[in-house]
């Protein structure tokens, strides 16, 4: 068996998903850790710093490339397979097979996975694009804080950057629909990225189920959250 | 258990042969009683459809006690039709009412090409048995059958998933027409039972090369085929189809 | 007078003889051979997979669309083997014994005791192919007592034996197909046998999908095609089993043995209407615990609940004191037959009995209150516990007649009624399987030669597989060798042309009546008056008058029947209507076969014979043969007898007061 054998066949296709699963997942840990600093009400300070911490970071910055490679595998992978899967039943059925045995979300895994990769573009564009080359039309010049970690740098204020596009209504309840996707998404997709990697003792897949879903919720209404309590002004 | 009678109309897919179109035919059945089975009311239909002077539905079945795999009707949009745990020739007529309209199609899937009518060719599912799906034992090789103690639990799990009847249900359910229950079944069949273990990397490896070869659609863990399944394979079989072949194409040793 | 060829020696030296002494076709050979097997059950996949392992080229083909669906598969108990794990005294003279004693002396000692020596190879087959067999707690093999056997020697895997052993073998065959041993000719349909200078060379068989002919030849073929149970029309044989390929075989010049020995199995799902396609079995083990019986008044309607306990008859248990409820099948299920004939018969059908667990239930209740140390519990709870103690000990069964009848049978008692199982009788074969032609082999359920007038429960799997594995690679050899310097067979052989010429011309016969009653009517027709007459009790005047209507019928199929559709593409109509009109002769004969059989044996009921208690009685100074009967043309058979010698047993009078 060749990796190339592997890698094409479906369940090696899988495995890719699965693995580059996992690893946003991991990401999303770190990430909605650090978001939560806007909520310690200190202007931006403790996430500024977090953030600051993890841009001038090399490993991070290593890490930040493979979680985008991670991305586009996992996209490219999941449009392929959605695509060959669509495929496999060329004559369809008069009457849909419906509900039984399975949930909508976990049916449509691909169409979450579009809609998060529209939010993920609209996102990209909002953040990382001015925090790392430079900044975009909408956003102001931006405030120079003296942060007292005694290297006198300056830095890209992602917190304030926060505070002025989650002035938008329209971005707002556009976020809240990406983490409502997200949420849906790994509903299914971490149970089934472990199933998929061959997990399959029942006492931790039980486990693991309930734990996905579990992150699934909270991880996704904490994003949720960000935008909401910006918009109304909670945070500050 | 009240028995009563029913008039159906019955939505069928009728298809010549492999080549030509198909499409449906809609047929009035009559006094139908609900203590039929469902192939014993398309006997009926088949009846008086021949005593018209026409074409009776060709529909695969076989044993009519749920353990053959024969019987394969996609019923009102579920495989085997309403019941859970039931072939096609258990679903008894008790599970319909008075005027309901049926509609019947084959399994559909590209690696499922009809046949007639309701028939298709599961022949895909034996060679993908051929492909590595049994232990390589000669006749006259065996040792004695006690010299190999099995563990209970595994060998009850390894029953559970050679209770598999081939029949199909799961591609017929699964959104991407996998076939990934039927051959997670044999392979957990085999792979919990000491006697299989010489052959599980080889036997993982080849059986899903075919089974994608076949044209059926990967898993995407979403379990419609565990509750089709008339015989309740677990899905978790599938889990265990992924850990083997996984292990067995890490551990390779080509590049 | 008829030569089985059974070694000389004494009895457990004759198959260690034979093999010693067999001849061998040596591996070079073994490539250049064909061998054509009919049917992939048991015995067919079996012989196939151990063949194309010995490197002759096989060809194997089944009606099915995969050689897994067999109706093996459908067998629910359990194989005896003679392994005595369990140290209850058992050996394979005991196997041996207690086959030829519930055959009731009317098999072949040579062959029986051959049988009982293999049993145990076969569960070590079994196990080494990866046979999830039940297992204890240490791992090892569990087994089960059956059929009122006084050991336990019944290897199972819950209640779908026959499913995992099929499984089995179908495997190893599916090997042999990927190595390139053996050529699967699935929804194919054997339609001939050619025979060539008195020698079985090849078949014409049917491609059921395009309709075409073939013709496919080699140096033997092997009828591994089951039993014949749907002459009857409702038997819990699947729908497409069918006596065609032995009856093809049987007009060559097969001969056709003791076809009246059928085995009736007494708890089935009763009819439940004219439209009933087959019957379903319950297994024999809920007798152990259910009382039988039927109301004391003539056509009760009242509901069971309704009848109090005095008006019931629990007519087993009144017959048959001793063994009440556990009486063995044929005495069971004839005592339910003439309950019902009589009138007493329940459900809407009248053609039914209770079995009723409401004893059981409440015996079971009493006993875990005890284990429980409960001493207070109310009725309900009582039944409450005896209820979950019988769904653990037959849950699945109790589902599956819920399915059915959609009857709770924890609440009603269950309708049960005989229904036809097993063929004992089947093609003629000689100690090494062969048929009256030579190079014809017949295997499995087809051949007549295990059973005798009775088949014991678990042993049709163990003579199936036994003649699969462990027999026919030995004995084909024997014939094989000689035929080495036999050129391959052209398909163009006159024969062959001839053989081909004969089918279409039958199949366009058939196609051409454009009658008006389907064959499903007639087969119905001719099921009604097997079991009527040629059914579990049989009369001289009866089977007369059988005979004269079976050839009525013929008349009738043969001028009346529809069969749409066309006869080159997939056309069950046709498929079946080539069934029915070989059941059709096969009845005469099984009626004949009754009736010249003036004394009972096993499954075998003439009601002239019996004993005063109403028991089976045999003649064993006029009827200790096998009746094996010779084609002669249309109605007309001729009756050829091979005696049997017992050697070691004793016949005696079964009794079980």
């Amino acid at each position: 068996m060749t990796w190339k054998q592997m890698f094409t066949s479906s369940i090696g296709q899988k495995f890719v998903m699965a693995i580059t699963g996992i690893f946003l997942i991991t990401f999303l840990v770190v990430h909605v850790g650090l978001n939560a600093c806007i909520w310690a009400n200190d202007n931006g300070e403790m996430f500024n710093t977090g953030a600051n911490f993890m841009a001038s970071m090399l490993v991070i910055r290593i890490m930040e490339v493979v979680l985008f490679a991670g991305i586009i595998i996992h996209t490219i992978q999941g449009l392929v397979l959605t695509a060959a899967n669509n495929s496999k039943r060329k004559v369809g059925y008069a009457v849909e097979y419906g509900n039984r045995g399975s949930k909508w979300y976990s049916r449509s895994m691909g169409l979450l996975g579009t809609l998060l990769l529209l939010f993920l573009i609209m996102h990209i564009y909002h953040f990382w694009v001015p925090s790392r080359l430079g900044g975009i039309a909408n956003i102001k010049p931006l405030q120079e804080i003296d942060y007292s970690n005694g290297l006198g740098k300056q830095y890209h204020n992602l917190y304030l950057e926060m505070i002025q596009v989650f002035q938008n209504p329209l971005i707002v309840i556009l976020y809240v629909l990406g983490c409502i996707s997200l949420a849906y998404h790994l509903m299914h997709g971490f149970e089934s990225a472990f199933r998929t990697i061959g997990l399959h003792n029942n006492r931790y897949l039980k486990m693991l189920r309930h734990l996905g879903r579990g992150f699934a919720i909270i991880v996704s209404a904490a994003f949720a959250m960000m935008p909401i309590s910006i918009y109304l002004g909670w945070v500050k | 258990m009240e028995h009563y009678n029913m008039n159906l109309t019955l939505k069928i897919w009728r298809q010549k042969n492999v080549n030509a179109k198909g499409g449906f035919e809609t047929y009035k059945v009559t006094d139908i009683s609900s203590e039929m089975s469902f192939l014993e009311m398309i006997d009926v239909l088949n009846e008086d459809l021949i005593n018209e002077g026409k074409d009776p539905i060709a529909f695969d079945h076989d044993c009519r006690e749920g353990i053959c795999g024969s019987c394969s009707m996609y019923i009102n949009g579920k495989p085997h039709g309403p019941w859970k745990a039931t072939t096609v020739c258990q679903l008894h007529m008790r599970a319909f009412k008075d005027g309901e309209t049926i509609v019947v199609e084959p399994w559909r899937a590209n690696s499922f090409p009809v046949v007639k009518d309701l028939v298709v060719d599961r022949s895909a599912f034996d060679r993908i048995i051929q492909a590595g799906g049994y232990i390589s034992v000669n006749t006259g090789n065996a040792v004695d059958g006690n010299s190999i103690p099995v563990d209970k639990d595994k060998a009850d799990k390894s029953f559970a998933a050679a209770a598999c009847i081939a029949c199909g249900a799961c591609v017929a359910a699964c959104k991407n027409s996998s076939a990934m229950l039927f051959v997670s079944a044999k392979i957990s069949h085999l792979a919990l039972l000491p006697q299989g273990h010489p052959e599980r990397k080889s036997r993982a490896i080849n059986m899903v090369a075919q089974m994608d070869k076949e044209g059926f659609g990967s898993c995407t863990n979403i379990g419609a085929c565990e509750a089709t399944c008339p015989k309740e394979i677990q899905i978790t079989n599938i889990a265990r189809l992924n850990a083997e072949y996984l292990s067995a194409s890490l551990s390779s040793d080509k590049d | 007078m008829l030569d089985a060829k059974i070694p000389e020696g004494p009895l457990e030296q004759k198959w260690l003889d034979y093999k010693g002494h067999c001849k061998l076709v040596n591996p070079t050979n073994k490539r250049k051979m064909e061998i054509i097997i009919i049917g992939t059950g048991l015995a067919g996949a079996s012989a196939a997979a151990s063949l194309g392992e010995l490197g002759y080229k096989v060809k194997a083909f089944c009606y099915q669309d995969s050689p897994r669906r067999a109706h093996s598969i459908a067998a629910q108990g359990g194989i005896n083997a003679a392994k005595n794990y369990q140290n209850d005294g058992d050996s394979v003279f005991r196997l041996f014994y207690d086959t030829i004693k519930g055959g009731d002396y009317r098999s072949r000692e040579g062959n029986v005791h051959r049988l009982a020596e293999v049993s145990v190879n076969i569960i070590d087959q079994c196990v080494a192919q990866g046979v999830p067999f039940a297992r204890e707690y240490g791992g090892l093999l569990s087994n089960r007592s059956f059929g009122g056997t006084q050991v336990q020697r019944t290897f199972y895997a819950a209640g779908q034996t026959g499913q995992q052993l099929l499984i089995g073998a179908y495997q190893a065959l599916e090997r042999q197909i990927a190595l390139g041993n053996v050529k699967m000719y699935n929804r194919h349909e054997m339609l001939d046998v050619v025979v060539v200078d008195g020698k079985a060379r090849g078949i014409i068989a049917r491609n059921l999908v395009s309709g075409e002919l073939e013709r496919h030849s080699g140096y033997a073929v092997l009828l591994c095609s089951g039993g014949y149970g749907n002459v009857f029309y409702l038997s819990t044989n699947a729908m497409g089993s069918n006596v065609t390929a032995a009856w093809k075989a049987h007009k060559k010049g097969a001969f056709f043995a003791n076809p009246c020995f059928t085995q009736i199995h007494p708890t089935c799902i009763p009819v439940s209407g004219e439209h009933q396609s087959k019957l379903t079995l319950m297994s024999e083990s809920l007798r152990n615990d259910g009382r039988i019986w039927v109301p004391k008044k003539q056509n009760d309607t009242r509901r069971a609940a309704d009848i109090p306990e005095d008006e019931r008859d629990y007519y087993l248990e009144r017959r048959y004191p001793a063994f009440g409820n556990l009486v063995p099948r044929d005495v069971a299920s004839r005592a339910a037959k003439e309950r019902c004939d009589a009138g007493y018969g329940v459900g809407t059908s009248k053609q039914a009995v209770y079995l009723d667990y409401a004893d059981a239930i409440n015996r079971y209740g009493q006993i875990e209150a005890g284990k429980r140390d409960i001493h207070d519990a109310n009725p309900a709870a009582i039944i409450a516990m005896g209820k979950e103690v019988v769904k653990e000990k037959y849950g699945n069964l109790f589902d599956m007649y819920e399915k059915i009848t959609g009857e709770n049978p924890y609440e009603v008692p269950m309708r049960i009624y005989p229904a036809v199982h097993y063929t004992m009788g089947g093609i003629w074969v000689d100690y090494e399987l062969q048929t009256t032609v030579l190079g014809l082999y017949s295997l499995g359920e087809a051949n007549f030669s295990d059973h005798g007038a009775n088949r014991l429960g678990a042993s049709a799997l163990m003579q199936g597989l036994a003649d699969g594995y462990f027999v026919i690679p030995y004995t084909i050899g024997n014939y094989l060798a000689d035929q080495i310097r036999v050129a391959p067979m052209s398909v163009d052989h006159p024969e062959f042309i001839a053989a081909e010429k004969e089918v279409a011309e039958r199949l366009n016969r058939l196609m051409n009546i454009k009658g008006k009653t389907s064959v499903e009517s007639l087969h119905k027709r001719l099921g009604k008056i097997m079991w009527d007459k040629c059914g579990m009790a049989r009369n001289a005047q009866g089977l007369q008058e059988a005979i004269t209507e079976i050839r009525q019928l013929k008349e009738e199929f043969w001028s009346d029947v529809r069969i749409p559709g066309e006869i080159n593409e997939m056309n069950n109509e046709l498929d079946k209507a080539g069934r029915v009109a070989d059941f059709i002769e096969l009845g005469e004969l099984m009626c004949l076969d009754a009736l010249q059989r003036n004394e009972s044996c096993g499954g075998h009921f003439r009601e002239e014979f019996q004993t005063e208690e109403g028991e089976a009685l045999r003649d064993d100074a006029h009827y200790m043969y096998v009746a094996a009967w010779e084609y002669k043309g249309d109605h007309n058979w001729e009756l050829h007898k091979e005696d049997l010698v017992y050697e070691v047993v004793k016949p005696t009078q079964r009794s079980y007061k």
